[in-house]
């Protein structure tokens, strides 16, 4: 078996697994509690706290801990337009191809008043800067751009909109959660406010994450109940997860050169390979990309058929078809970069992770143009673009 | 759980009566590529019955293995019989679809009755149902 979403989640590395399982066995206090079992746990919580903050930079009070990416979205973002809103600013930034999390937390600021402009991603899939410049104004609030996005892999330019951000007195936050772990990330560096990560995407474990917050950024409560997490955030902590996650960060971090070396030859040499396969191309940028994205759209076949069939070759990916997000719209992030509807069906997204090898990629590549092959043997759409009645997209 | 039944994975791993039928009499295409289904059904019709019929499918596993089940649903069959094959009726032989593939099935009979209409238009036949 070929795994090969791990954009989608990622196998616990042994190190995170034994720090959880070890930690549930032994330190299952309450870290609330004052006697010894509790501060046993809240020592393992400040801990982990100490080593996330110091891998991004960050000090240990600036890092809550949540349930995932998706909380961590939410409370950043609905905390810098409530902030906003008190300033009578209401006017959010932010992209056409983020993640659900943020777009759909938008919409619904959206319902409340807010006024939102979703910067266009350009073919290459990477956002201007200077874009992001002329699109603030006087009542902008917040700046929400993906640092590296979920289907396509595009590593945003973080810096440079960050300090035009802060050039400009605007709270600035970015979805990491993609990035995290895959490439390095730097709260200071970034010049980020706020900034969402989550455990599983780096092979710690599921629902658990986290969010910078920069000191002096006010954040409103989601979940109210507990003076946990500086206030900010009530409920007992997952500390065995908690624990996990910063165990699975720092062992990322600390193989990030070998590994993203590693990964960056088998990502090139699987777009390499996949190139071969006519009327197929990359989408998103070469380059500026997560080291173990690859993402390729291939006209005349649907993705889920395609999904189905290499999963029978024992190969797990995803696709942003609209038959696997379960809405007649294949993908918004395909849409995004100017894919057209036809085409965006046949995507298929391979997320890579450091344990891939050069045979697997091979055997990758051929299945895929197997497959692609033989569901194009009998698409109405092939047949109409091999006769000539339909012109190739791609 | 699997997304789909074991009849709806053999009939979109083998998919029956695939390709396209040279000598057929009546054809049938529905859906568009926006969406992300197509489905082209070519029959050919002798005697008011389905001799043969083939089918070209350009969309996900269900509709793939709803075109397959659809065509071996109307072989064979006098059009009295294809032209009331329903969505129900192929759903039902492939042991169900899921709520959100449902529309596949409604595709198949589409495309079969979209065949029947041209059958009508190519021959001045009243066929449909």
């Amino acid at each position: 078996m070929i795994y090969a979403d791990n954009a989608a989640t990622t196998k616990m590395s042994e190190a995170a697994i034994r720090t959880m399982a070890s930690l549930m066995e032994t330190v299952w206090g309450n870290p609330s509690s004052l006697y010894e079992h509790g501060q046993n746990a809240k020592e393992v919580l400040e801990s982990a706290r100490q080593e996330i903050a110091d891998i991004i930079g960050a000090s240990p009070k600036e890092i809550i801990f949540t349930s995932g990416g998706s909380e961590s979205d939410n409370q950043a973002i609905l905390s810098a337009a409530m902030t906003g809103k008190r300033r009578g600013k209401t006017h959010i930034i932010s992209t056409a191809f983020e993640h659900h999390a943020v777009l759909h937390t938008l919409k619904r600021l959206e319902k409340d008043g807010f006024e939102v402009t979703l910067l266009p991603v350009h073919e290459n899939g990477i956002i201007l800067p200077e874009e992001v410049a002329a699109a603030i104004r006087e009542d902008t609030c917040l700046v929400t751009i993906m640092y590296a996005n979920n289907e396509i892999g595009t590593i945003q330019p973080i810096p440079e909109i960050g300090a035009i951000c802060r050039e400009k007195h605007v709270l600035f936050h970015t979805d990491a959660v993609q990035a995290m772990g895959h490439i390095p990330v730097n709260v200071q560096d970034a010049n980020v406010d706020l900034l969402s990560a989550s455990a599983h995407k780096f092979h710690g474990p599921k629902g658990v994450g986290f969010l910078y917050v920069r000191k002096g950024v006010t954040l409103t409560n989601l979940i109210e109940g507990g003076a946990q997490e500086n206030g900010k955030r009530a409920g007992t902590e997952n500390v065995p997860g908690i624990a996990a996650m910063a165990t699975a960060l720092k062992e990322a971090v600390d193989n990030m050169p070998e590994t993203s070396r590693h990964l960056i030859a088998m990502r090139d040499r699987l777009i390499d390979g996949l190139n071969q396969i006519p009327h197929g191309e990359l989408n998103g940028d070469a380059t500026r990309r997560l080291p173990g994205n690859v993402n390729f759209c291939f006209e005349g076949i649907e993705g889920e058929s395609l999904l189905l069939l290499l999963d029978d070759k024992g190969i797990q990916a995803s696709s942003g078809s609209a038959c696997t997000s379960g809405s007649l719209d294949p993908s918004h992030v395909l849409l995004a970069i100017g894919r057209v509807h036809d085409v965006a069906h046949g995507s298929l997204r391979l997320s890579l992770s450091e344990d891939i090898t050069e045979e697997e990629v091979d055997t990758i590549v051929r299945s895929v143009g197997e497959v692609v092959t033989y569901l194009r043997s009998f698409s109405p759409i092939w047949r109409d673009l091999m006769d000539g009645k339909k012109a190739f997209i791609l | 759980m699997a997304l789909y039944s074991e009849k709806v994975m053999d009939h979109f791993r083998n998919p029956r009566n695939v390709g396209v039928l040279e000598d057929a009499n009546a054809v049938g295409e529905v859906g568009n590529a926006k969406c992300g289904d197509i489905m082209k059904m070519y029959l050919k019709i002798e005697d008011d019955v389905v001799q043969d019929v083939k089918f070209e499918t350009f969309g996900c596993g269900s509709a793939i293995a709803s075109s397959s089940m659809a065509t071996e649903l109307i072989k064979g069959k006098p059009l009295s019989e294809v032209s009331q094959l329903t969505n129900k009726a192929v759903t039902e032989a492939l042991d169900g679809l899921p709520a959100h593939k449902l529309h596949c099935s409604v595709l198949a009979e589409e495309a079969i009755q979209a065949a029947l209409q041209d059958y009508e238009t190519r021959t001045g036949k009243h066929v449909q149902a």
